[in-house]
């Protein structure tokens, strides 16, 4: 008797020891979970993310006289200065229209960017999704090598082009199309230029990467339906892309929005936008409040950006 | 674009009769080319200057190697890659750590409720307009520069190190999702320790994803421009910097042979990348 309740208790216990092991086990497993990942979540919590919390908190204080911020009162001014100033001599308000023109201006060069970008990029993902392997593989690396060359030397090399001694003047000269050079640089077509350049192949590869799974045997049974080459375009293709065609469109439109030395480089000041305003204000105008809040500006505009975009693949995931 | 219309009509008959190409779409080569030289010509100008053998650069003289030799031997060029090479090094190294072990995480533990957070924070650097992250990183750093009076390169080295992170965990997520769990269960069912299992099987299965993973970063971090400008302290000065403080100056091609050798380092990275990620697959 005394023998069996042993073995009884010691099955207790061994079972008790085992649960609580695998309890310690388990533990430890997230211990170790946590653990692992916490060299790259607490680098980029402490020096990514606070940092956004920190000019939230800037962009509702007192500009300082020379830089920084007078703590702690919180004034709402400069985000009523995103869209409206005060009048120097009363207290008037009136609409802030330097602003509006470079926010309409941004949105508007995004758009353009990404449009120019979409209509030179879709062509030639297509053409490269139809070649052979081989071929395609080459004018794939050939896509990707500017995309991994440093920006500021291409856009130094689009200075070369569009100067008034670049390149493209010079061309036109010889032909004489033109005897006096064209003021290319600093205006917003360098600037478009420059930026769809830069963001191209950002375009070209969400394209290329769905239109690889095109399903020609569909197109085959377009033609056999007796349909023209540009209704197979705009009734098969088109559609069957478009997951591409958004993403492509978002890549490029969201740092195009942004983009800072493209527009420094190529914008003078007269052609102001988001990017050089905010860095204008924190290193030249010292408004660090100002800033901060352009700042949560331009990141609001992405993230509505980034929710259509993610709307529109749900949408199309339900459908 | 006139070309573009009246390609139909003009190859239709002679395309149609041997066999019909379904893949087709009239015009679009063009737009290929077009594509393709509105990606190279710039470049290709920018490394002909480069041989210019005239002080102005946009004026053509002759053809010279000098100036090769004068950019390599510009003390101010090499401090500047110095610091850049060393600044990018660094931040690679460290993280592909990171991300490597976050990685592991990600990919071989089974999905915890707190996994798209994870994802989000990881991918947080790249959601975020450059500009802004720029000027949050710099009032950041002022204030702990004041706050401890310390100043130094470390700044810069956590900055990049910030958006190397996401650059650096794609290619290792992508390698790790794509690995063969085979050999780590057999090691496992072996009574290999996880540690064990580690280093002999995952570990060097993964070696193509943490190259991968050390150049994308590596690369990344050469090219900043936008957070270099606003992070670096006074001194502080790496390639892209220098570049551009020479922009709006009248340069002379020494800018241009030291861009050209930056573009062919580059390249030369981007090939080897390309060869070391096929090859496995």
């Amino acid at each position: 008797m005394a023998a069996t309740s042993d073995t009884v208790t010691d099955a207790l216990a061994d079972n008790g020891r085992a649960q609580v092991a695998a309890r310690k086990a388990a533990s430890r497993t997230v211990w170790t979970r946590w653990l692992m990942l916490s060299p790259a979540l607490i680098t980029i919590l402490v020096c990514g993310l606070a940092p956004l919390f920190i000019i939230l908190a800037y962009s509702l204080m007192k500009p300082g006289d020379y830089a920084g911020v007078i703590c702690c009162k919180i004034v709402p001014d400069a985000w009523i200065n995103l869209f409206f100033e005060q009048d120097m001599f009363s207290d008037a308000m009136a609409p802030n229209y330097a602003y509006y023109i470079i926010f309409a201006r941004s949105i508007l060069m995004a758009l353009f960017t990404t449009a120019l970008a979409l209509g030179v990029g879709f062509p030639t993902a297509y053409f490269i999704a139809t070649r052979s392997p081989k071929l395609r593989n080459l004018m794939l690396f050939l896509i990707t090598i500017p995309f991994w060359t440093n920006l500021l030397i291409r856009t130094y090399s689009i200075i070369m082009v569009l100067q008034d001694q670049g390149v493209l003047n010079k061309i036109l000269m010889k032909l004489g199309i033109i005897d006096q050079p064209l003021q290319l640089m600093y205006t917003n077509i360098a600037i478009s230029y420059g930026l769809s350049y830069a963001y191209l192949p950002y375009m070209v590869l969400p394209l290329y990467a769905s239109m690889e799974k095109l399903d020609f045997r569909l197109i085959e049974a377009g033609y056999d339906l007796y349909a023209t080459r540009f209704q197979v375009l705009r009734r098969l293709i088109i559609p069957l892309v478009k997951p591409g065609i958004v993403a492509g469109s978002i890549l490029v439109f969201i740092p195009a929005i942004g983009d800072y030395v493209i527009t420094t480089q190529l914008g003078g000041g007269t052609t102001m936008m988001f990017g050089s305003l905010i860095s204008q204000q924190f290193l030249t105008a010292r408004n660090w409040p100002q800033g901060s809040a352009l700042s949560l500006g331009l990141m609001a505009l992405v993230m509505i950006a980034l929710l259509i975009y993610a709307k529109k693949a749900v949408g199309r995931a339900e459908s | 674009m006139t070309d573009i219309a009246a390609a139909p009509t003009i190859s239709a008959p002679s395309r149609r009769a041997p066999r019909f190409d379904v893949k087709r779409q009239s015009g679009f080569w063009l737009v290929a080319i077009f594509c393709l030289a509105m990606l190279y010509t710039p470049m290709a100008v920018l490394v002909t200057y480069a041989f210019n053998d005239n002080n102005f650069v946009m004026i053509w003289k002759g053809f010279t190697w000098r100036w090769f030799g004068i950019a390599i031997n510009d003390p101010e060029i090499r401090d500047a890659a110095l610091l850049s090479l060393k600044v990018a090094a660094i931040a690679s190294v460290i993280a592909t750590i990171f991300a490597t072990m976050a990685a592991l995480v990600t990919t071989r533990v089974k999905p915890f409720r707190s996994m798209p957070l994870v994802y989000a924070i990881i991918n947080q650097p790249l959601m975020v307009p450059e500009i802004v992250t720029a000027i949050a990183t710099m009032v950041f750093f002022a204030w702990i520069r004041t706050m401890t009076d310390y100043y130094g390169v470390v700044y810069l080295v956590v900055s990049h190190i910030v958006f190397c992170i996401p650059f650096a965990y794609m290619p290792l997520r992508a390698r790790l999702e794509d690995m063969d769990l085979t050999y780590e269960n057999a090691a496992a069912d072996l009574y290999a320790t996880p540690w064990r299992v580690f280093r002999r099987i995952t570990l060097p299965l993964m070696v193509p994803g943490i190259i991968g993973a050390l150049m994308l970063s590596f690369v990344v971090s050469m090219d900043d421009v936008v957070i270099t400008v606003h992070v670096s302290g006074p001194g502080e000065q790496t390639l892209p910097l220098y570049l551009i403080g020479q922009l709006h100056r009248g340069v002379t091609p020494e800018v241009n042979a030291m861009s050209t050798l930056f573009l062919l380092a580059s390249v030369l990275l981007v090939t080897i990348f390309f060869i070391v990620t096929r090859k496995k697959n």
